[in-house]
């Protein structure tokens, strides 16, 4: 798949060429920084670009192609099989509108359901997500930050759709709500078996909630593979650089060092890898032909030409 | 390796420093909520002292107090044997020269409409160091060099033509023009990507080591705070409740909430089963200080005990430069 935007400077594609599949029940993290292309993939599944965006190639979900569907097809497509906790979205309440009250409604506007039936499905959803059910009538500003985080995955979940993509749930709390939202949404896809595709900056956040993560550098990916694998051994240079760009608390006290340079312009990518620029094992064949992902490892995909060199020598 | 730079002289010594906010002002009644609460800490010439804590703790609050960005209600702020708190004009001007802050956000503390020189050069100007045009350009181009720039191409660019690193760079090196003893550093990185991070912090570490700088650092993360910092003092509701060594502090927390904060900072391997079950419920309400006796912690301490409740700890020297607010503290070296 690709997605190109339509810029002054000429079309820019956040994400370019981009194949991926996730299996039921699965939580995928899609890490990457800022203008990688993470979030634009994961609202191209919902189609909720913006007019100035083209989206080629396929995009299936239980064998149906979400880039196919019509107007009509697409409103009942989005939050009852794929809902979005967007960015922010727990700032995003109305303030004077009781919480409740804003699920109430969005349950009202995509299921024929009475009102009082979607009260029913409210509290439910409320007691799911660990907040007092009495607390349906409360407004925003009388939930703490964590509450209201809860409340806007209560909204995603309202209509028990098959996969929830959540944009940086957790960036804007504390570290102790923090982990208190990601054992939540543990359980929530363990007793729902819903899927995941949980998008954020902070590759650390990611060891506790993914079961694969596909690291994206300048509209593509660099990496897949399961999460255990990609901490203990990332074998993409950026993935590496990335993971060793993080000071921990455990371990040794090493010197951190920085990635020199900074991401690439979308309107006129590097020739070749477009890491390599930035890349210390930079070789010939890097600037001139771009790399695709080929497996590297056991279920470990890599798109780096010196990977795949290494794995052709020892075989 | 920064240890030996370090003295034990103190560069800015803070006392019983308090920081109230009226939230509300009325004829009959003035509610105010205190911010920073009787705070009283000290930085050591050439340390780098974290301050960590969550948001509304008083971090910001506090660094913002010390350079007078905000006035304190109470309490002294001792800056080479002065109290600064009472300064005014001539006196704040001179101050400000020697304490000076970075801010969280490099979008919004340079001005749009001046090139990255003139930003770099305006406070010189202003403080009146370098008179003679020639030499103060020449410096300009110097700092934004010891800033990791290239000062040819950046030195004509403005704000918007540049990137979240390099507008952080540039404010480092506008700091640097006036030859600060202390710099106050509000999240100076958290805006940025992950990979362009530990370039700032690196750099902010060389200038530390050639420079011999002190600085306050205030971070939400543990990580980034023991890459950086001698001391950490941890905040929570206004008041530091630990302070200690870097290392000493995250492998020996002896308050409970520090404890908490280490426990929380993600990708630490607890994925596991072993707390799958306790999915928490989250029904607080906002507990207002003043609906809170003893120690501030004691509604969320897994410890708490009768004497929690009814008297507020101080913060004390548990051992020898560990100190801590609380009536039982966690891990100490002689404890039976």
């Amino acid at each position: 798949m690709t997605v190109e935007y339509a810029t002054e400077r000429g079309p820019l594609r956040a994400v370019d060429d981009v194949s991926l599949e996730m299996k039921e029940g699965e939580v995928l993290g899609l890490a990457g920084e800022s203008g990688c292309g993470k979030s634009t993939l994961a609202f191209s599944v919902l189609r909720i670009l913006p007019k100035t965006a083209k989206t080629f190639g396929s995009l299936e979900l239980d064998g149906e192609n979400i880039l196919k569907m019509d107007d009509s097809e697409i409103r009942r497509f989005r939050w009852k099989s794929v809902s979005l906790v967007p960015q922010g979205s727990m700032n995003a309440f109305d303030p004077v509108i009781p919480i409740g009250a804003q699920i109430v409604e969005a349950i009202k506007t995509h299921e024929d359901v009475n009102t009082t039936e979607a009260w029913q499905t409210t509290r439910k959803l409320f007691t799911l997500l660990g907040i007092p059910e009495d607390r349906v009538k409360n407004y925003a500003h009388e939930f703490s930050g964590g509450m209201r985080q809860r409340a806007a995955i209560a909204m995603a979940l309202a209509l028990d759709p098959k996969l929830v993509i959540l944009d940086e749930p957790t960036t804007a709390l504390d570290v102790v709500v923090q982990k208190q939202i990601l054992a939540l949404l543990r359980h929530l896809q363990k007793t729902l078996h819903i899927s995941f595709i949980f998008i954020t900056h902070d590759l650390s956040v990611l060891a506790d909630i993914a079961t694969r993560i596909a690291v994206m550098y300048a509209g593509r990916i660099v990496e897949i593979g399961p999460q255990e694998q990609l901490f203990s051994n990332p074998r993409h240079p950026y993935s590496k650089a990335l993971i060793s760009a993080i000071p921990t608390i455990d371990g040794p006290k090493s010197e951190t060092k920085a990635i020199p340079g900074i991401p690439p312009d979308l309107i006129s990518p590097p020739n070749g890898c477009r890491f390599n620029p930035r890349c210390p094992f930079v070789f010939e064949k890097c600037k001139q032909v771009e790399p695709v992902l080929e497996e590297v490892g056991s279920n470990v995909e890599a798109a780096c030409h010196l990977l795949t060199m290494v794995r052709d020598r020892s075989s | 390796m920064t240890a030996d730079l370090s003295s034990d002289k103190d560069i800015l010594e803070i006392k019983n420093l308090s920081v109230n906010f009226v939230t509300s002002a009325g004829i009959l009644k003035r509610n105010s909520v205190r911010a920073v609460d009787n705070v009283t800490l000290s930085i050591r010439k050439g340390e780098s002292l974290g301050i960590v804590g969550e948001s509304g703790s008083g971090k910001t609050t506090l660094a913002r107090s010390i350079v007078r960005l905000i006035r304190p209600t109470s309490g002294q702020i001792i800056f080479d044997g002065q109290d600064i708190v009472d300064f005014y004009s001539r006196s704040l001007k001179e101050y400000r020269r020697r304490v000076q802050m970075i801010f969280q956000d490099p979008y919004e503390s340079l001005n749009p409409r001046s090139r990255a020189g003139d930003a770099v050069e305006e406070p010189m100007m202003i403080h009146g160091l370098i008179r003679d045009k020639k030499l103060r350009k020449d410096r300009v181009f110097e700092l934004l060099r010891l800033a990791g720039l290239n000062p040819s191409t950046v030195a004509r660019k403005y704000p918007h033509e540049l990137s979240g690193g390099e507008r952080q760079r540039i404010s480092l090196a506008r700091a640097l023009s006036l030859s600060p003893d202390l710099l106050i550093a509000d999240e100076p990185v958290s805006m940025l990507d992950v990979s362009i991070r530990i370039g700032i912090i690196n750099l902010m570490l060389d200038l530390k080591r050639t420079f011999n700088l002190s600085y306050l650092f205030i971070t939400h993360d543990l990580g980034l705070a023991r890459y950086f910092c001698d001391r950490i003092g941890v905040m929570y509701r206004g008041r530091v409740v630990e302070l200690a060594a870097t290392e000493d502090l995250l492998h020996r927390p002896m308050h409970p909430y520090t404890k908490l904060l280490i426990d929380s900072v993600p990708g630490r391997g607890q994925n596991g089963a072993d707390e799958e079950g306790k999915v928490t419920a989250d029904s607080s309400r906002p507990v207002k200080m003043d609906q809170i006796s003893g120690c501030r912690f004691n509604p969320r301490c897994e410890y708490a005990q009768e004497k929690c409740r009814e008297i507020e700890p101080d913060l004390v020297e548990i051992e020898p430069d560990h100190l801590a607010a609380c009536h039982f503290p966690l891990n100490r070296a002689h404890s039976v």
